[in-house]
C-alpha cells in the first residue's frame, strides 16, 4: 500500500510579494509502506518544506498530498494525521519544556488523549528505544541532559506516539561522527520496532546511502533523481550538477581512479570497495600498490 | 499565527526613500507626528494625504503594505470615532439624529471625520518610516540623533547596541516561535481550542522553550562579543556612514513647506481655504 502519495505539489512562500520563492515546483512522489526514503538536496531546495507538507504543518497550495490513501487537506483527519506521520525537526532539543524528561515524552500521547496506563507504557518503550532507560533519566529535567542525550528525549517524544510514518529533518544537525552513528542505529531499530516507513532528510550522504532503500533528489524544488543510492550516487555527472556531496567511499573511488584504478562507480560501500580492489589486484598480477 | 506582524516590516526597493539618511527620516517623521495635530482643516488633511501618496509612489511601495498597517489599528480607529460622534460636538449645533440621550450632531459628524483622517494618516505615514527604512539603520540614527545627551552621561552608545540587537532578533524570535510551534503542533498540540485557561496553558510548550532558547543565545552572544573584545568606547567606527544626500536636502525642503503651510493655515487662515474650497458644507 502507498503510505505516501504527493501529486503536482507546488508551494510559493511570501506569495505576490517581492521576496516571493518557489520552494517546491510541481513535486510528484510516491512512498510504500515499509519503504526507507532519503531526501537530498542542496540548501534551499525544499526538502524541509516539502516534508512538512506531510503531516499537514503546510497546507497544499495546489496539488494533493495523500497519506495511506486520506488527503491532508480534510480538515477533520488532522489531528489524527500529526499522530500518524511523527515529525522530527532540526534540532529537535530545542522543543522540550516540561520539568521531566517522562512528561515532556508524555506530551504527544496525553494529546493523544490515551489512558494513563497506555501513556505509561509507552513513555516507558519509547525511552528505552532511544536509550534513555526509564529508570535513569524519567525524573530528570531535559534541560540538564548532554546534547545528545536531549535530541534523543525529543525523539522519544515523538516515537511515543507511536507514529505510521516517522519523518525526520536532518537529525544529524550538529553531531560529531560518533553521535550521528548512533543516531542512525537508532533510526534503523526504530524503524524495525515501531514506524516500518521512514522519510529522512539530511545533508550527511554516507548516513543516506547507508539507511535509504531509495534516494529522491532535490533541486530547486524539483525532483531530480530518484532511485536507489547506487543509482543515484553511480550518475556522478548529475550529482556535481545538483551540488551534491558525494559519499565518502565514492569519493575514494573517484581519487582512485584520476590515480589510474578504473572501478565500478556504482561502490558505496567499504565492503565493495576492498572486494573490487582485491579482484583490480588479481587482473593486473598484483602490482599492489592500492 | 505570527505572520501579520506589520511592526518593523522593511519593503525592499530601490528609491531615493529608501536610500535616504535615517537621521533625516527620523526628524521628518517626528515634523509629520507633530504637524498632524495642529491640522484643523478638511484642506490640512488633504494636503497630507497628497504628500503622503507622493511618498508611497516616489518609494515604490504596494498600497497593500501601507494599508497592512492601518488594518492593525482598524478597531482603535473605530471605537475612537464612534466615541466622538456621540461625545464630540458643540453645544448648540445642529442636531442630526437623536435617540434617547445619544445625539449625533452636524459638528460631532465633523470632530469624527477628522479624528479618523487624522488617526489613519498618522499611522500610515509612521509605518512609511519602518517601511522605507531597515531596523539597523533605524537604531543608528536614533544613536546618531541621541549623541549630545553623551555629555549629560547618558550611555547612548550602550543603548543603541541593545536596541539594535533586540531589533536583529525579532525576526529570529519570531523564525523560531513559528518552529517551535510547528514542532509541537506536530505533537498534537492544540492552540485554538477549549476557554481561555486551556489556551493560555496550550502556550506553556510554546513559551518555556523559547525563553530556554532566549537565554542561551544571549549568553552565547555575550560571549562571542566578549571575545571580539566589544566594548563602547569612542574608538568604536562604523560600517557605514550615513552622509546627507541631494534625496535629503530636497525633502527636507518638502516637509518644511508643508509644515509652514499646515500652520499657516491653523493660524492665519483659519479655515479660509475650507470655505472657498467646500462652500457651505463645512
Ligand atoms: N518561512 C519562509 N518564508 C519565506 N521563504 C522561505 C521560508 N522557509 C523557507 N523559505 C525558502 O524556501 C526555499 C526552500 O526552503 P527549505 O527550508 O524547504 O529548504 P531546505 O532544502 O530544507 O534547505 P536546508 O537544507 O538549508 O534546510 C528556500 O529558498 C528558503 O529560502
Ligand atoms: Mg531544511
Amino acid at each position: 500500500m502507498q503510505a505516501i502519495k504527493i501529486t503536482d505539489l507546488t508551494y510559493i512562500y511570501s506569495k505576490k510579494t517581492p521576496s516571493e520563492k518557489v520552494a517546491l515546483a510541481g513535486v510528484n512522489l510516491s512512498i510504500n509502506e515499509g519503504e526507507f526514503v532519503t531526501v537530498v538536496g542542496h540548501t534551499g531546495s525544499g526538502k524541509s518544506t516539502l516534508v512538512q507538507h506531510l503531516n499537514g504543518l503546510i497546507k497544499a497550495q495546489t496539488g494533493v498530498v495523500e497519506i495511506c490513501g486520506i488527503p491532508t487537506s480534510n480538515k477533520k483527519n488532522l489531528k489524527q494525521l500529526r499522530f500518524d506521520v511523527g515529525m522530527v525537526f532540526q534540532y529537535p532539543e530545542y522543543q522540550l519544556f516540561e520539568d521531566t524528561v517522562a512528561k515532556d515524552v508524555a506530551f504527544g500521547p496525553k494529546n493523544m488523549k490515551l489512558s494513563k496506563e497506555e501513556i505509561d507504557k509507552r513513555v516507558r518503550r519509547a525511552m528505552d528505544l532511544v536509550g534513555l532507560p526509564y529508570e535513569t533519566f524519567a525524573e530528570r529535567s531535559p534541560f540538564e541532559l548532554s546534547g545528545g542525550e536531549k535530541r534523543r528525549a525529543a525523539i522519544a517524544g515523538v516515537i511515543a506516539m507511536e507514529p505510521k510514518i516517522l519523518v525526520l529533518d536532518e537529525p544529524f544537525a550538529g553531531l560529531d561522527p560518533i553521535g550521528v552513528k548512533e543516531i542512525t542505529e537508532l533510526v534503523l531499530k526504530l524503524k524495525r520496532e515501531i514506524c516500518p516507513t521512514v522519510v529522512m532528510v539530511t545533508h550527511n550522504m554516507d548516513s543516506a546511502c547507508e539507511l535509504a532503500d531509495r534516494i529522491v533528489a532535490l533541486c530547486d524544488g524539483k525532483i531530480v533523481a530518484d532511485g536507489s543510492p547506487k543509482e543515484v550516487f553511480g550518475d556522478r555527472n548529475l550529482i556535481k550538477e545538483i551540488g551534491l556531496d558525494v559519499p565518502f567511499v565514492a569519493r575514494v573511488v573517484d581519487r582512485l581512479e584520476e590515480e589510474g584504478i578504473s572501478l565500478d562507480k556504482t561502490i558505496l560501500t567499504i565492503d565493495e570497495l576492498t572486494s573490487a580492489l582485491e579482484e583490480y589486484k588479481k587482473l593486473k598480477g598484483g602490482d599492489g600498490n592500492v | 499565527m505570527f505572520k501579520d506582524v506589520s511592526f518593523g516590516q522593511y519593503y525592499p526597493a530601490n528609491s531615493p526613500i529608501h536610500r535616504m539618511d535615517a537621521r533625516v527620516k527620523l526628524i521628518i517623521t517626528l515634523m509629520f507626528v507633530v504637524g498632524i495635530f495642529f491640522i484643523k482643516s478638511y484642506f490640512g488633511f488633504m494636503l497630507t494625504a497628497a504628500l503622503l501618496i507622493t511618498i508611497v509612489l516616489v518609494a515604490k511601495l504596494p498600497i497593500g503594505s501601507v494599508l497592512k498597517s492601518v488594518r492593525g489599528v482598524l478597531f482603535i480607529v473605530a471605537f475612537t470615532a464612534l466615541i466622538n460622534l456621540f461625545l464630540g460636538g458643540e453645544n448648540g449645533s445642529e442636531i442630526l439624529w437623536s435617540w434617547k440621550k445619544l445625539v449625533i450632531t452636524v459638528s460631532s459628524v465633523h470632530t469624527t471625520i477628522k479624528m479618523v483622517l487624522r488617526l489613519v494618516l498618522l499611522i500610515t505615514g509612521a509605518s512609511l518610516l519602518s517601511l522605507t527604512t531597515t531596523p539597523v539603520a533605524l537604531a543608528d540614527g536614533v544613536e546618531s540623533l541621541l549623541s549630545p545627551l553623551r555629555l549629560i552621561k547618558v550611555p547612548v552608545r550602550d543603548i543603541a547596541m541593545i536596541m539594535s540587537i533586540a531589533l536583529r532578533f525579532i525576526p529570529t524570535l519570531f523564525e523560531e516561535t513559528h518552529k517551535i510551534i510547528a514542532a509541537q503542533k506536530s505533537r498534537g498540540a492544540a492552540f485554538d481550542t477549549g476557554g481561555p485557561l486551556q489556551r493560555a496553558k496550550a502556550l506553556l510548550p510554546v513559551l518555556i522553550p523559547l525563553f530556554v532558547n532566549s537565554f542561551r543565545r544571549a549568553d552565547e552572544l555575550a560571549f562571542a562579543m566578549d571575545s571580539r573584545c566589544y566594548n563602547a568606547t569612542d574608538n568604536r567606527t562604523k560600517m557605514k556612514v550615513a552622509k546627507i544626500g541631494l534625496a535629503d536636502c530636497i525633502s527636507s525642503l518638502v516637509m518644511s513647506g508643508y509644515f509652514v503651510v499646515i500652520m499657516l493655515d491653523r493660524y492665519f487662515w483659519c479655515g479660509l481655504v475650507d470655505t472657498l474650497m467646500f462652500g457651505g458644507l463645512v
